[in-house]
C-alpha cells in the first residue's frame, strides 16, 4: 500500500484501526466533492451571504507611517464568529452533512474553533459537542457561554494537562466510539490525512482573496506575509496561494516565557520530528518521545504539535519560522488597538509583534501583509486582569 | 514454533492474555505483578509501554500510564522489566505501545533492543498497516512478531492486507471505542471473529472490554483462540497499589477465575 497524505516525510495516518475506514471514506468523499461545482456553489453562498467574505485587506496608515513600510492586515477578525475558523467549519460541516453524519464533535483551545463549529452546526442543523481543556474553559469562559448559547454542548476535559492537546485526545476517543454517525471536525491543519490537506484547502480562501486584493491595491504581490502558527491553519491558508510567488513567508510561533525557559509552544523552532494525533510532524517532546507540556499567553497557540505541511515548509526553507514571547505579544495587542483601532486576538498579535520587532528589515515601499486571524474581544477580560494584577 | 505460536496450542481452550502497564505503579512492583500474572497461568503477557497521550486507551489505562511515567519509567526501564520476566519464565511477552515511542528511539534500534531483552511481539496501537512497512521489516529482521489490530470497521480489503503482514496473533477489537471494562460484549464482536476466521489461519484473540469470567466463557464458546484482559487487571493494581501483597493475591485469584471460565466445557 502506498504512503498517502505526505508532505515530504511528514503527515500520514497514525490512528487506531477503528478509525481507518472513516478516514478512507472521508478522503474519497472530499476528493469527490472538491471537484463538484454544486458543493463549491453551496460553500460560496455560505461564505459570502453568511460568513461575510470576502474580508477586507486593510491598509494601516498609522502603523505604516510609524514602522516605515506598507502594512496591510488581512481582516479575518471580521469573519462571522470573530476568526478565520469559520472558513473551515462551514466547509467540513457541509461535507459531513453530505456524508449523512448526524453529529459533529470538535476540540477547542481558545474557544474560537469551538465557537465556529457551534455556528456551523446551528446554521446547518447538526448537533455539536466540543471538547475543551478545563484550564481553557476557565481562561476563555466567554467563549464557553457563546458556544452554549448557540446550542453546543461543551465538555470540560480533566485529563493530562487539561489544555488543547488533551481536548484532541478526548475528541479522538469520542470519535472511535461513535465513528459511524459522527464527524470529527478538526480545527487546524493537524491530524491524520486527509485533514491537513482538507483544512488547508478550506482556509486557502484567505490567501486567494489577499492575492487578488493586493494586486488590485498595489499592482503586485506583497513582499512579505506574516502569520501566527499554533497548529497553523490561518498561516497555511494565507501562505498556500503564494508558495510559487517571490514572497517572503514568515510563520510566528509562541515563545511564551522564552524558548530557553521551556515554557513555550514554539514547535517548529524548538521541536523534533515525532508522531502525535495521527501525523508525523515537528513535536515538542522529551528524549523518550513523551509529549511536553506547553505554555502560551494565547490559548489557541498552546499546543505541542504543528501541521505536517509546515514541517515540510520549514525543512525546505520556503517559510521562515520564528517566535515572539508573551511580553511582546501584549505590547502588540495594545499597539494595534491604540494605533489602528483594531483589537487583535492574542494569537494574531504574535504576527503583529514580529512586524513591530523587525520593522527595520523592510523599506518604505515594501508591502507587508499580516494575517489578522482573529479579533481580541475574547481576550480583553484576561488582559485587563493581567494589567490590573501588574499595576 | 515461536513462543507465541506455542501459547495457542491448547485444544480449543482460549489462551489467557493478560495486560499490565510496564512500570505501574512503579518498576519494582511491576516485575512482581508480571510474575504473579505468569504464576496464575497467564499464557501471553502483554506489557504496555507508558505514553503521555494514549488516545486508544480509556481512563483506567491512561491513569496507569501516568503512574508509571511519574515513577520514572522509560523504554530502558521497560526493557529491564522484560529481561527480569524473561529470566523468570518462558511465557511470551508482547509490547503494546504508541508509534512515537518507537520512532523516537529509532525504529531499527527499538526492535533490536526489544529482541535483546526477550520480547516476542510488538503491537503499535496507532500504526495501521498502511504505515507499517519500516516497522514490519525491522520486526522481521529481529524475529519479533508484528501484531495488528482488526476492528469491526475494518473492510475485507484492508483485512487481507493486515493478515498478510501480521504474525503471532490477530488482536480483534471487540467494541467501537477505547480500552476499558464493559458490562457486556456486543454480538458484533463474535460476528467479527467469524469474518476474520475466513481470511486467516492465524490465532484470533478478542480484546477491549473483557473483564468477567462470563465474557471469557462467551469468547471460548464463540471459538476465540485467545482472550485479552487489560483494564480489569489494571483496576486491581490501582485499587491495591499501596499493598502489593493484597494486589498479588487478588491478581492470582482473578486470573485463575478467568482461566477456569475458559476451560469450562463448551455449552
Amino acid at each position: 500500500m502506498g504512503r498517502k497524505g505526505r508532505f515530504g516525510i511528514y503527515g500520514g495516518q497514525y490512528v487506531s484501526e477503528t478509525l481507518m475506514s472513516a478516514l478512507i471514506r472521508l478522503e474519497e468523499e472530499y476528493r469527490r466533492l472538491s471537484g463538484d461545482p454544486q458543493f463549491a456553489r453551496e460553500l460560496f453562498t455560505y461564505q459570502t451571504g453568511y460568513a461575510g467574505r470576502p474580508t477586507p485587506l486593510t491598509f494601516c496608515t498609522n502603523m505604516s507611517r510609524e514602522l516605515g513600510c506598507r502594512v496591510y492586515l488581512k481582516r479575518e477578525d471580521l469573519v462571522h464568529g470573530g476568526s478565520h475558523k469559520l472558513n473551515n467549519t462551514l466547509g467540513q460541516a457541509l461535507l459531513a452533512k453530505r456524508m449523512g453524519k448526524k453529529r459533529l464533535i470538535a476540540e477547542t483551545g481558545a474557544g474560537q474553533h469551538g465557537v465556529a463549529t457551534a455556528i456551523a452546526g446551528a446554521v446547518l442543523g447538526l448537533p455539536v459537542e466540543v471538547y475543551m481543556g478545563e484550564v481553557d474553559t476557565q481562561r476563555q469562559a466567554l467563549n464557553v457561554f457563546r458556544m452554549e448559547l448557540m446550542g453546543a454542548k461543551v465538555i470540560p476535559v480533566k485529563s493530562g494537562t487539561r489544555t488543547l492537546k488533551d481536548a484532541i485526545n478526548e475528541a479522538l476517543r469520542d470519535w472511535v466510539a461513535n465513528v459511524q454517525d459522527t464527524h470529527y471536525l478538526i480545527g487546524s491543519v493537524v491530524g491524520p490525512h486527509p485533514f491537513p490537506s482538507m483544512v488547508r484547502d478550506f482556509q486557502s480562501v484567505i490567501g486567494k482573496e489577499a492575492r487578488e486584493q493586493c494586486r488590485k491595491a498595489e499592482g503586485r504581490v506583497p513582499d512579505a506575509i506574516v502569520a501566527c502558527v499554533g497548529g497553523g491553519s490561518n498561516a497555511i491558508g494565507i501562505f498556500h496561494p503564494f508558495l510559487a510567488d517571490h514572497v517572503e513567508l514568515i510563520g510566528v510561533e509562541a515563545a511564551g516565557k522564552g524558548i530557553g525557559t521551556g515554557e513555550h509552544s514554539a514547535t517548529l523552532c524548538a521541536g523534533e520530528a515525532g508522531v502525535l494525533h495521527g501525523a508525523l510532524s515537528y513535536l515538542l517532546q522529551d528524549e523518550h518521545g513523551q509529549i511536553s507540556s506547553t505554555h502560551s499567553i494565547a490559548a489557541g497557540l498552546d499546543y505541542p504539535g504543528v501541521g505536517p505541511e509546515h514541517s515540510m515548509l520549514k525543512d525546505t526553507h520556503r517559510v521562515t519560522y520564528t517566535a515572539v514571547n508573551d511580553g511582546d505579544v501584549l505590547e502588540a495587542f495594545s499597539y494595534l488597538s491604540r494605533t489602528e483601532g483594531i483589537i487583535p486576538a492574542l494569537e494574531s498579535a504574535h504576527a503583529v509583534a514580529y512586524v513591530m520587532n523587525h520593522a527595520d528589515r523592510f523599506d518604505k515601499n515594501e508591502i507587508v501583509v499580516i494575517n489578522l486571524s482573529g479579533r481580541g474581544d475574547k481576550d480583553v477580560a484576561g488582559v485587563a486582569a493581567m494589567q490590573g494584577g501588574a499595576s | 514454533m515461536s513462543r507465541i505460536g506455542a501459547a495457542f496450542q491448547k485444544n480449543g481452550i482460549p489462551a489467557f492474555i493478560g495486560f499490565t502497564v510496564a512500570g505501574d505503579p512503579d518498576p519494582e512492583t511491576s516485575v512482581r505483578i508480571g510474575k504473579a500474572l505468569i504464576d496464575a497461568g497467564t499464557d501471553i503477557l502483554e506489557l504496555g509501554m507508558p505514553f503521555s497521550d494514549p488516545v486508544a486507551d480509556g481512563p483506567t489505562i491512561q491513569k496507569a500510564d501516568e503512574r508509571s511515567l511519574t515513577a520514572g519509567t522509560t523504554p530502558d526501564t521497560v526493557f529491564a522489566i522484560v529481561r527480569e520476566l524473561r529470566a523468570y519464565s518462558s511465557v511470551p511477552i508482547v509490547l503494546l505501545m504508541y508509534f512515537n515511542s518507537v520512532y523516537r528511539r529509532g525504529i531499527a534500534r527499538f526492535y533490536r533492543e526489544a529482541h535483546d531483552a526477550g520480547v516476542d511481539g510488538v503491537l503499535i496501537a496507532d500504526m495501521p498497516v498502511e504505515e507499517s512497512e519500516e516497522a514490519v521489516a525491522a520486526a522481521e529482521e529481529y524475529g519479533i512478531d508484528p501484531i495488528f489490530l482488526v476492528a469491526r470497521t475494518t473492510s475485507d480489503d484492508r483485512l487481507d492486507a493486515i493478515v498478510r503482514q501480521a504474525r503471532g496473533y490477530v488482536y480483534l477489537v471487540s467494541v467501537l471505542g477505547v480500552t476499558g471494562a464493559r458490562e457486556v460484549l456486543p454480538p458484533e464482536a463474535f460476528e467479527l471473529l467469524q469474518r476474520v476466521r475466513s481470511h486467516t489461519a492465524l490465532p484470533l484473540a478478542l480484546g477491549f472490554g473483557i473483564s468477567t469470567p462470563a465474557q471469557v466463557k462467551a469468547c471460548a464458546d464463540a471459538g476465540a483462540d485467545g482472550v485479552i484482559v487489560g483494564s480489569a487487571i489494571v483496576e486491581i493494581i490501582a485499587r491495591n497499589r499501596h499493598d502489593s501483597g493484597a494486589m498479588e493475591l487478588e491478581l492470582r485469584r482473578f486470573v485463575s477465575g478467568m482461566k477456569a471460565a475458559g476451560n469450562a466445557p463448551c455449552r
